[in-house]
C-alpha cells in the first residue's frame, strides 16, 4: 500500500508546475517589480473585527503603494493555515501554493520551521528592517526562544496583562498567590482559555514563572531540566484554584474572545489578555464597560512578538514580503497602535525614527483602560516552545479530561 | 441519459472511499511530509495513551444515541398525535423553516438563550430569581452534554418531520386510523399501533443519518458540548489542527475509530430495531385501546412548540445582537440599539455572499441535473434502486466528514485540482447529490404513469413527454429538492475550508472564523446573513410555482 | 390487409405465470367489452396494446392493427388511443393546450382547429380555462377530443364512464361510441358495468 502511495506521489510531482525561481530579498527593487500584480493570501487569524479591519487597511494601503492586491483568508485557528501547507508538501506540490503569508508565533512557527516549511531567510533584508528595535526588544530574533533566521518577520509586540472590572472588584490580585487567595474567597468569578488554547497556555506559563524559583531554567527545552520539579508548585497551586474556579473548572472558554464575553456578560471579574490594550479597544466598541481597566502581575509578565512568515511553497513570495515590509513601515506601526484601531505596541526603536515619525507615535492616545509602558513593567521572556506543548498536554490530563 | 446512474455512483463513493483511504494511511503511521515512512501502530497506541480516550468515545456514543433516539421519539409523538389534523398543518409549517437554519447558527441562538447569563436568565432576573449576576451554573457545555444533545434534537426533529411526511403517504394513514377508531382505538394508540410499524422501514436510513451525524458533529459540540474531554470528532479536529505535526497521525487513527464508532452505533441501533419492532408487535396485538390520549397529545404538541421555540427565540436572541449597543446581564433587553454593526459588516458580507450563492447555485444544479436523469433513466430503462444503491446514496451522510475530507483534500491535491472555486463545487456535490435525489425520489416515481401513456398514445415519444409534461408538472417538488440542495451546500463548512484552501471564503467558512472570537454582535449577522439566504431558497422554491402556475389549480396543491 | 384490430392468441405473463389470455378480431366500428373482476388483469391487456406494460410483465402472440404489427413498436407510433376514468388532463396546460397536444405538428391553423373541436363537444370558448376548473363531464369530453385530435387507428377505454353520474354516463357513452363509428375505429373497452357493455353493444368478453 504505501509503496503504491510512493508511486502514486511520485507520478503526481512530475505532473506538477515547474517551480519558478524565487525572488532573492536582498534585490529589493526587483521584488517589489516581481510583486506589483501579484495577489497575497494573508491567511490570518479572523476573529476579531479589530485586527479584520486592520488587515483590510493595510490590504488598501499595499495595493495603492505597491499595487499588490491582499486577501484575508480568515482562520479559526492558525493552524489551518499550517495544515495547509503539510497537505500540500505532502502531495507533492512545492510551488503555486494556496498560503502566501501567515500571522504566526510560537510552536506553529517552531513546528513548520522543524519542518522545512518555511522560505527564507528573507525577514532582515526587508528595507524596514533598519528600524526594528533588536536591542531593545529581543523577541523580534527569537520567537519563543527558538531563533527567527530571517525566517519570519515582526510586526507587533503583545504582553499579558490582566484586566477587570473596577465596578466589582477594587484591589486586583497582582501575583499568582494573590490570585489564588483572591479566586478562593471569590469562587466562579474566574476562568482562562481551556488549553491547548494559546491564551490558556500563556496563562499556565505565566502562573508557572511566578510559582517556580528558578524561572531561568524555563528557558530550555523540557527534556534538558527536571520538569517534575519545576512544575510541581505550578499543580498543587492549580488544584487549589481549579474547584473554585468558574464553573467548578468543569468547562472551561475555549479561546479568548470568549472569555471576554463572559466578561461583558458580568460572569467572571478579571480575565487575561495578551493586548495591552484588548480593554481599551472592547470599551470603545461597547463591548465591555468602561469601568474596565488593566493590570499587570507584579514580578512582571510574559512578552512576545507576532511575526508574519512565508510558506516554502508560496505562490506570491514578493508580493508577501512587499506586506510584510511595510507592516513594519512607522506608519502601519503607528496605525497598528493606536488602540481605536489595534492597540498592539509597536516593535519598532524610537530612536531610529526621525522626529516626525516619532510624533505620531508620541500624538497616540493609548485609551482609558492601557497600561504606560512604564506601568507595564518588565517584559518575562517566552520559555521554549516545548513548555507550552507539554504543560497543554499535562494540564488537559489532569484537568481538562477528569469529568 | 443512460450514463448518468453511473456518474451519479462513482461521485458519490469516489471521493468517499479515496477519502478514507488517505486517512487509513497515516494512522498506519505513513505520512511522508512529516518524515513518518514506516508503518506501525504507534499513532493507536498514542490514540489510546490519551487520557480523554475514554471519556470521549463514551461521550459521542452517548450523546449521538440519546439525540437520535429522543429526536425518533418527538417526532413519532408528534406524527401519532397530530398527522393528519388542521393543527398539524400548523406545525409542519412551524417546524419546516427550522430545517433551513445551519446548525452552528442555531447552536448560537440555543446557547444564548439558556447560559446562566442568556436571555431566560435575563428575563426572569432579578424580579423572580434575585440574581444581579449571572449565577454560576453549569447548563452550556456541561460534561454530560445534555445541551448539546438538546440543540441537536432541536434541529433534527424537523428533519425526520419532513422526511417521515414524504414517506407517509405510502402507508395509506387515513382508512387505518379511521378504521381503528371505529374499533375504539385512541388516535396515537391506532397510529403507533398500526402506522408506525409500516413507516419505520421508509425512514429507516434518515434516522441512520441522523445517528452517524450526532455521534460525530464538530460545530454544535463545539458551541454547546463540554470540552473536558469533548467527544471524539472534535479531538481529532484538534489534532489536526495542533501545531504539533505528529499529532496529525493520532489525529488519523482517531478518525479511523471514529469510523468504527458510528459502525458500531449503526450495527447497535439495527439490533435495537428488531427487538423494539418484536416488542413493538406484541403490544399492537394486546388489544388495549389507550383511548384517553388527550394528555399525551398535548405533551406533543408542546414538544414541537418547544422544539421550534427554541430555534425561533435563538435566532431572534441573535438577530437582537447584530442591533445591540451595551447589553448587560440582567437587561432582558439593549440598552441601545444601533445599525453600527451592520454598517460595520454590511460590505463585507458582499463578496461571501456572492461566493457561497454561486457555489450553491452550482452544485444545486448540476446535482438536480444528475439526479433528473437518474430518475428518469430509471423509468425509461426500467431499472430500479435496489437497497444497495439506496445505502450508496447515504455513504456520504454516513461516514463522518471528518474522517474522510482530510483525505479527500490530499487527493484533490494531488491531481491538482483544488483551491477554486470549481473544485469545491465538487466537493459540495459529494452531499449535495444525496440530499436533492432523497428529496425528489419519491414525487418523480409518484408522478402518475397513466400521463405518459396517455402522451404516448397522442403520439408524443419519450422526450416530448419528459420536457413538456413530466418537468413541469413536477416544478415544484423540482424546486424543493433544489432549495433543499442549496441549503444544504450553504451549510458546508469543512468541505469548504479544506478543499478551498482557505481561499474559497463562504458565508459559512465566514461564520465560523468570526465566531472563534465569540463577538455575539458578528455573530448575529453572520446567523441572519446565512439563514437569510437558505430562507430565499425556500421562499423561491414555494413561489415560484405558484406564480407560474398561477392560474392551473390542479397544481398549486402540489406547490 | 385487413382493417381492424386483431388480438391473435394474446397472452400476459408476470414472470413465468401467464396471466391472462385472449383472442379476438375487432373489425373497424365495432365494439369489444372486457368484462370481469377486479384483479383479472382488464387493464393489463390495455397496456400491451398500448405497449406500456409495467416491468416484469411480458406479452405473447400477435397484436395486429389495420394490417401493421405492433410488436416492438415504441407507445407513440402505434397510433393507438386511451381514456382512463381520470381523464388524466395535463393540469399544467390550459384546455387549449390540452388539445394542441393531442394535434398532430403539421396542422394547418391549429387555433382553428382546437376552436373547432371544442364547438364540437359543446364548450366553445374553453381554450383559455383551467382543466382544474372544468365539471367531471366537460373534462371527459376534452379528454376524448384531445384523444381524437391525435388520430388514433383503434380507441382503448378504461373504465372511462365509471368516474361519472348516471345521465351524463349515458350522455358520455353516446359521444363515445358514436365518434368511433363515425371514424371507424375499432374500439376495446374494459369496464365491470353490464350497462356500459349493452351500450357498446359489440361482443362481451369475459374474463376470471
Amino acid at each position: 500500500m504505501s509503496r503504491f502511495i510512493a508511486a502514486l506521489t511520485a507520478a503526481l510531482a512530475l505532473m506538477a508546475p515547474v517551480a519558478q525561481a524565487d525572488p532573492v530579498p536582498s534585490d529589493w527593487p526587483s521584488v517589489l517589480a516581481e510583486a506589483k500584480g501579484q495577489t497575497v493570501y494573508w491567511n490570518a487569524w479572523g476573529g476579531a473585527t479589530a485586527t479584520n479591519d486592520f488587515i483590510a487597511w493595510a490590504g488598501q494601503q499595499v495595493q495603492d503603494r505597491y499595487g499588490v492586491t491582499v486577501e484575508h483568508v480568515k482562520l479559526s485557528d492558525t493552524a489551518d493555515a499550517v495544515s495547509r501547507v503539510l497537505a500540500e508538501k505532502a502531495a507533492g506540490k512545492d510551488a503555486g501554493g494556496a498560503v502566501d503569508l501567515i500571522w504566526i508565533n510560537g510552536a506553529n512557527f517552531a513546528a513548520m520551521k522543524q519542518n522545512g516549511l518555511l522560505f527564507g531567510p528573507w525577514a532582515e533584508d526587508l528595507p524596514n528592517w533598519r528600524y526594528v528595535d533588536v536591542a531593545g526588544k529581543p523577541t523580534v530574533q527569537s520567537d519563543f526562544t527558538v531563533p527567527t533566521e530571517g525566517l519570519e518577520s515582526p510586526w507587533a509586540m503583545a504582553q499579558v496583562v490582566f484586566y477587570y472590572d473596577t465596578a466589582r472588584l477594587t484591589e486586583p490580585p497582582k501575583s499568582a498567590l494573590a490570585l489564588a487567595d483572591w479566586i478562593a474567597a471569590n469562587p466562579g468569578r474566574f476562568t482562562f482559555p481551556q488549553p491547548p488554547d494559546f491564551l490558556g497556555t500563556t496563562f499556565l506559563k505565566q502562573a508557572l514563572l511566578g510559582l517556580t524559583k528558578d524561572p531561568a531554567l524555563l528557558q530550555q527545552p523540557v527534556e534538558a531540566v527536571d520538569y517534575d520539579a519545576i512544575t510541581a508548585p505550578l499543580w498543587a497551586w492549580l488544584d487549589g484554584i481549579t474547584p473554585s474556579l468558574w464553573r467548578s473548572g468543569r468547562a472551561y472558554p475555549q479561546t479568548g474572545p470568549r472569555q471576554l464575553q463572559l466578561m461583558a456578560d458580568g460572569e467572571i471579574d478579571l480575565a487575561i489578555s495578551f493586548s495591552p490594550s484588548e480593554a481599551s479597544t472592547a470599551i470603545a466598541n461597547g463591548e465591555l464597560p468602561d469601568t474596565v481597566r488593566s493590570f499587570v502581575f507584579d514580578g512582571g509578565t510574559i512578552g512576545n512578538a507576532s511575526f508574519v512568515a512565508i510558506p516554502y511553497n508560496a505562490s506570491a513570495k514578493a508580493g508577501a514580503m512587499v506586506l510584510a515590509d511595510f507592516l513594519l513601515s512607522p506608519q502601519a506601526q503607528a496605525h497598528a497602535q493606536n488602540p481605536d484601531i489595534l492597540g498592539y505596541g509597536t516593535v519598532l526603536a524610537m530612536d531610529s525614527l526621525t522626529p516626525d515619525q516619532r510624533a505620531a507615535f508620541a500624538a497616540l492616545d493609548l485609551g482609558i483602560a492601557t497600561l504606560t509602558p512604564a506601568e507595564l513593567g518588565a517584559t518575562l521572556p517566552e520559555p521554549h516552545p516545548s513548555w507550552a506543548v507539554k504543560l497543554a498536554e499535562d494540564w488537559t490530563a489532569r484537568y481538562g479530561v477528569a469529568h | 441519459m443512460r450514463i448518468a446512474p453511473v456518474l451519479t455512483v462513482l461521485l458519490l463513493t469516489l471521493p468517499v472511499l479515496a477519502g478514507l483511504a488517505g486517512m487509513v494511511v497515516p494512522a498506519f503511521g505513513y505520512f511522508p511530509a512529516i518524515g513518518a515512512e514506516h508503518t506501525s501502530l504507534a499513532a493507536f497506541r498514542a490514540l489510546l495513551d490519551w487520557p480523554g480516550f475514554g471519556p470521549a468515545l463514551r461521550l459521542s456514543a452517548t450523546t449521538g444515541i440519546a439525540a437520535t433516539l429522543l429526536s425518533l421519539m418527538v417526532t413519532v409523538l408528534i406524527l401519532s398525535a397530530w398527522s393528519g389534523t388542521r393543527a398539524f398543518h400548523w406545525i409542519e409549517r412551524a417546524l419546516s423553516p427550522l430545517l433551513s437554519v445551519p446548525h452552528a447558527a442555531a447552536a448560537f441562538g440555543i446557547a444564548f438563550l439558556i447560559a446562566p447569563s442568556g436571555w431566560i436568565a435575563r428575563a426572569l432576573s432579578p424580579w423572580l430569581t434575585g440574581w444581579d449576576r449571572p449565577p454560576d451554573l453549569l447548563i452550556v457545555q456541561d460534561p454530560w452534554g445534555i445541551a448539546m444533545v438538546l440543540g441537536l434534537v432541536a434541529k433534527e426533529v424537523p428533519f425526520l418531520l419532513l422526511m417521515a411526511l414524504a414517506a407517509l403517504p405510502q402507508c395509506q394513514p387515513n382508512r387505518s386510523l379511521t378504521l381503528a377508531q371505529a374499533m375504539g382505538y385512541g388516535r396515537m394508540a391506532a397510529w403507533l399501533k398500526l402506522i408506525l410499524p409500516r413507516l419505520y422501514p421508509l425512514i429507516r436510513l434518515p434516522v441512520y443519518a441522523v445517528l452517524a451525524y450526532s455521534m460525530s458533529v464538530v460545530d454544535v459540540a463545539l458551541i454547546l458540548g463540554p470540552n473536558t474531554p469533548p467527544p471524539l470528532a472534535v479531538q481529532v479536529v484538534r489534532w489536526m489542527g495542533a501545531p504539533d505535526l505528529t499529532l496529525r497521525l493520532t489525529a488519523s487513527a482517531g478518525a479511523v475509530v471514529q469510523v468504527g464508532l458510528v459502525m458500531a452505533g449503526l450495527g447497535l441501533w439495527r439490533l435495537a430495531e428488531g427487538l423494539v419492532l418484536g416488542w413493538c408487535a406484541r403490544w399492537a396485538a394486546d388489544g388495549r385501546r389507550l383511548a384517553q390520549d388527550r394528555l399525551a397529545r398535548l405533551a406533543a404538541l408542546a414538544l414541537a412548540g418547544l422544539s421550534a421555540g427554541a430555534i425561533f427565540a435563538g435566532i431572534a436572541g441573535l438577530a437582537l445582537w447584530s442591533v445591540a449597543g451595551p447589553w448587560r446581564f440582567p437587561n432582558a433587553l439593549p440598552d441601545l440599539l444601533t445599525p453600527g454593526h451592520w454598517q460595520r459588516h454590511g460590505a463585507g458580507l458582499i463578496e461571501p455572499l456572492t461566493e457561497t450563492v454561486l457555489i450553491a447555485a452550482a452544485a444545486t444544479a448540476i446535482a438536480l441535473v444528475l439526479v433528473v436523469f437518474c430518475l428518469e433513466a430509471e423509468q425509461r430503462f426500467n431499472l430500479s434502486k435496489g437497497r444497495g444503491a439506496m445505502w450508496l446514496l447515504y455513504l456520504p451522510l454516513l461516514i463522518p466528514q471528518v474522517a474522510f475530507l482530510h483525505g479527500l483534500q490530499m487527493l484533490a491535491l494531488g491531481i491538482g485540482a483544488d483551491m477554486g472555486r470549481s473544485a469545491v463545487i465538487a466537493a459540495h456535490l459529494v452531499f449535495v447529490l444525496p440530499y436533492v435525489m432523497l428529496s425528489l425520489d419519491d414525487p418523480y416515481n409518484g408522478w402518475d404513469r397513466r400521463q405518459a401513456t396517455v402522451a404516448a398514445a397522442l403520439g408524443a415519444g419519450p422526450s416530448r413527454v419528459f420536457w413538456r409534461l413530466r418537468l413541469p408538472m413536477l416544478l415544484a417538488p423540482i424546486l424543493t429538492a433544489a432549495a433543499v440542495g442549496f441549503a444544504v451546500s450553504v451549510g458546508q463548512y469543512l468541505p469548504t475550508l479544506l478543499i478551498g484552501a482557505g481561499r474559497v471564503q463562504t458565508l459559512t467558512t465566514e461564520a465560523v472564523a468570526l465566531s472563534a472570537g465569540g463577538d455575539r454582535r458578528v455573530i448575529g449577522i453572520y446567523a441572519l446573513a446565512q439563514t437569510g439566504v437558505v430562507i430565499l431558497g425556500f421562499a423561491a422554491a414555494i413561489g415560484l410555482p405558484r406564480l407560474v402556475w398561477a392560474n392551473r389549480r390542479g397544481l398549486r396543491g402540489a406547490a | 390487409m385487413t382493417a381492424g384490430l386483431i388480438l391473435d392468441t394474446l397472452t400476459i405473463h408476470l414472470g413465468n405465470r401467464p396471466l391472462v389470455s385472449l383472442s379476438a378480431r375487432i373489425a373497424p366500428g365495432a365494439v369489444l367489452t372486457v368484462m370481469g373482476p377486479s384483479g383479472i388483469g382488464k387493464s393489463t391487456i390495455l397496456a400491451a396494446i398500448t405497449g406500456t406494460l409495467a416491468p416484469g410483465f411480458r406479452c405473447r402472440g400477435r397484436i395486429v392493427l389495420n394490417g401493421r404489427d405492433l410488436a416492438g413498436l415504441p407507445p407513440q407510433d402505434r397510433h393507438v388511443g386511451i381514456l382512463f376514468q381520470d381523464h388524466l388532463l395535463f393540469p399544467h396546460l390550459s384546455v387549449g393546450g390540452n388539445l394542441s397536444f393531442g394535434l398532430p405538428p403539421g396542422t394547418p391553423d391549429r387555433k382553428a382547429a382546437i376552436a373547432q373541436a371544442l364547438a364540437e363537444i359543446g364548450m366553445d370558448g374553453f381554450a383559455g380555462r383551467d382543466p382544474a376548473t372544468l365539471s367531471g363531464g366537460q373534462k371527459a369530453r376534452v379528454a376524448l377530443m384531445r384523444m381524437l385530435l391525435s388520430e388514433p387507428q383503434a380507441l382503448l377505454l378504461d373504465e372511462p364512464f365509471s368516474g361519472l353520474d348516471a345521465d351524463l354516463r349515458g350522455q358520455m357513452r353516446d359521444m363515445v361510441f358514436e365518434r368511433a363509428r363515425a371514424r371507424n375505429l375499432p374500439v376495446v373497452l374494459v369496464t365491470h358495468d353490464a350497462e356500459d357493455a349493452r351500450a357498446a353493444g359489440g361482443e362481451v368478453m369475459s374474463l376470471g
